[in-house]
């Protein structure tokens, strides 16, 4: 492994797009800082700028507004980025999939590298996601 | 020739200050773990945060703003911290005399990497690093004058001497912060070097949770890699400068490496946990603070020091 992908791999930084969200996704993902679960023991971090960004985590149903700033963080993003997609409306739209303003799931906007299903998913399945991705 | 290219490269420079620093910034972030009862990460996320900003990511330029100051900013930044930590360390560690008056160059070196921060994200034209370079213009302006204050009571009690390795050899009887007044002297210093390095109760300028990072908002890839390391050796440098004018220097033989070493790590340890238990000051209550208070603890120093305390 070159130590450029190990270094990658060892501290990806995140960057949290919450778009229409119920706030339970994002509630959980704040949860993995916890002392309890502590994501900066594999090095990531939450940063508050996309430009310092290598993962970008995206979770909620995206309405059609949604879809613009979406697109533009993500083309502001510096490349190489990944993107997971979390909770049942970031994989699939979940209940507002057939809403009038849903604009289609995360995946039909960007890439998506990792998809993470629940509603909300534990804290414990967004590690095994993050285990996979960073895997991959 | 060569040798003078060395130390400014290798050992006391660019190099030994990086990976002192960024062996630093990990205990930083290591005691912050442990004092919220989390892990932490790895004794080398430092150079793996460094490697990864350098080598993997994209370097995106300013469309509205102008390229070639914003890139050339972090360079220079990088450059001030590092002839700075070379001028302290080179009288510290014996390599060579220093010359009459290096404190005050040092003074000025010091300021050179916010200073280049300031315009680097003025070159950015963001509105959110505008904001952050204006604040961190008012935390300059606020700090460097007890800056000032505290090197000129420094400077009065090595009588008179404005040379480093003559303040160090005054301090190898008693250090300086051993009497009453360098005892308040200390604790000036301390919250400059808190306010200079940007961490938590004056971290006004960079803000993640307000203009996010401010100033550097708009840094990305290996720019930001130098703004980073900047950081390391910063966070190496000020307290070793600290260590030296008032703790009474740093010495590398025998069991001296260890009292060095301590000392650093405590002066790190008590910005660690003033950082870790204060909140976010706003730029007029950090204003008032260095203005009133730090001002008035730094000139009670200096009447101290005159009258022999």
């Amino acid at each position: 492994m070159g130590i450029k992908s190990h270094s990658f791999k060892k501290s990806l930084w995140l960057f949290h797009f919450g778009g229409a969200s119920c706030n339970n996704c994002d509630i959980e993902i704040l949860d993995c800082l916890t002392p309890r679960y502590d994501v900066e023991r594999f090095g990531m971090k939450l940063v508050g700028s996309i430009r310092h960004a290598d993962v970008l985590l995206v979770n909620g149903s995206i309405n059609r507004k949604d879809k613009e700033r979406l697109l533009e963080v993500y083309h502001q993003a510096p490349k190489p980025v990944l993107v997971v997609a979390i909770g049942a409306c970031g994989c699939t739209g979940g209940i507002f999939a057939e809403g009038n303003t849903f604009a289609g799931p995360v995946d039909q906007i960007i890439p998506v590298d990792a998809y993470i299903p629940g509603c909300p998913p534990k804290p414990e399945a967004i590690i095994a996601g993050i285990v996979k991705l960073v895997n991959k | 020739m060569l040798t003078s290219v060395l130390y400014y490269l290798i050992f006391p420079g660019l190099l030994f200050a990086a990976v002192a620093g960024g062996l630093l910034s990990w205990f930083d972030r290591k005691v912050t773990a442990m004092v919220q009862f989390r892990k932490g990460p790895p004794i080398l996320q430092p150079f793996y945060d460094f490697l990864k900003l350098l080598l993997v990511k994209e370097t995106i330029l300013p469309a509205k703003g102008s390229a070639v100051t914003f890139v050339l900013m972090p360079v220079v930044a990088l450059i001030g911290a590092t002839l700075a930590c070379v001028l302290i360390l080179m009288p510290a560690l014996n390599l060579t005399e220093g010359f009459n008056g290096d404190i005050i160059v040092i003074f000025y070196l010091l300021n050179i990497p916010p200073l280049a921060f300031i315009i680097g994200a003025m070159a950015s034209g963001n509105p959110l690093a505008s904001i952050g370079a204006s604040r961190e213009i008012k935390l300059i302006i606020s700090y460097e004058l007890t800056f000032l204050l505290i090197l000129t009571a420094v400077i009065l009690k090595s009588g008179m001497s404005i040379s480093l390795s003559d303040i160090i050899a005054k301090q190898s009887s008693h250090t300086f912060a051993g009497s009453f007044s360098g005892a308040l002297l200390f604790i000036a210093a301390l919250f400059c070097i808190q306010a200079k390095l940007g961490l938590v109760p004056f971290d006004i300028a960079e803000a993640e949770t307000e203009i996010n990072h401010g100033s550097f908002i708009e840094y990305s890839g290996s720019t930001y890699a130098l703004v980073i390391l900047t950081r390391y050796i910063m966070l190496f440098t000020l307290p070793a400068f600290l260590s030296i004018v008032l703790l009474g220097g740093l010495h590398f033989k025998g069991i001296q490496i260890l009292y060095s070493l301590l000392k650093i790590l405590g002066i790190v340890l008590l910005l660690t946990l003033i950082r870790n238990t204060n909140p976010r000051l706003k730029i007029d209550q950090a204003m008032r603070f260095f203005f009133v208070w730090m001002n008035l603890v730094a000139v009670a120093a200096i009447a101290l020091t005159l009258s022999g305390w």
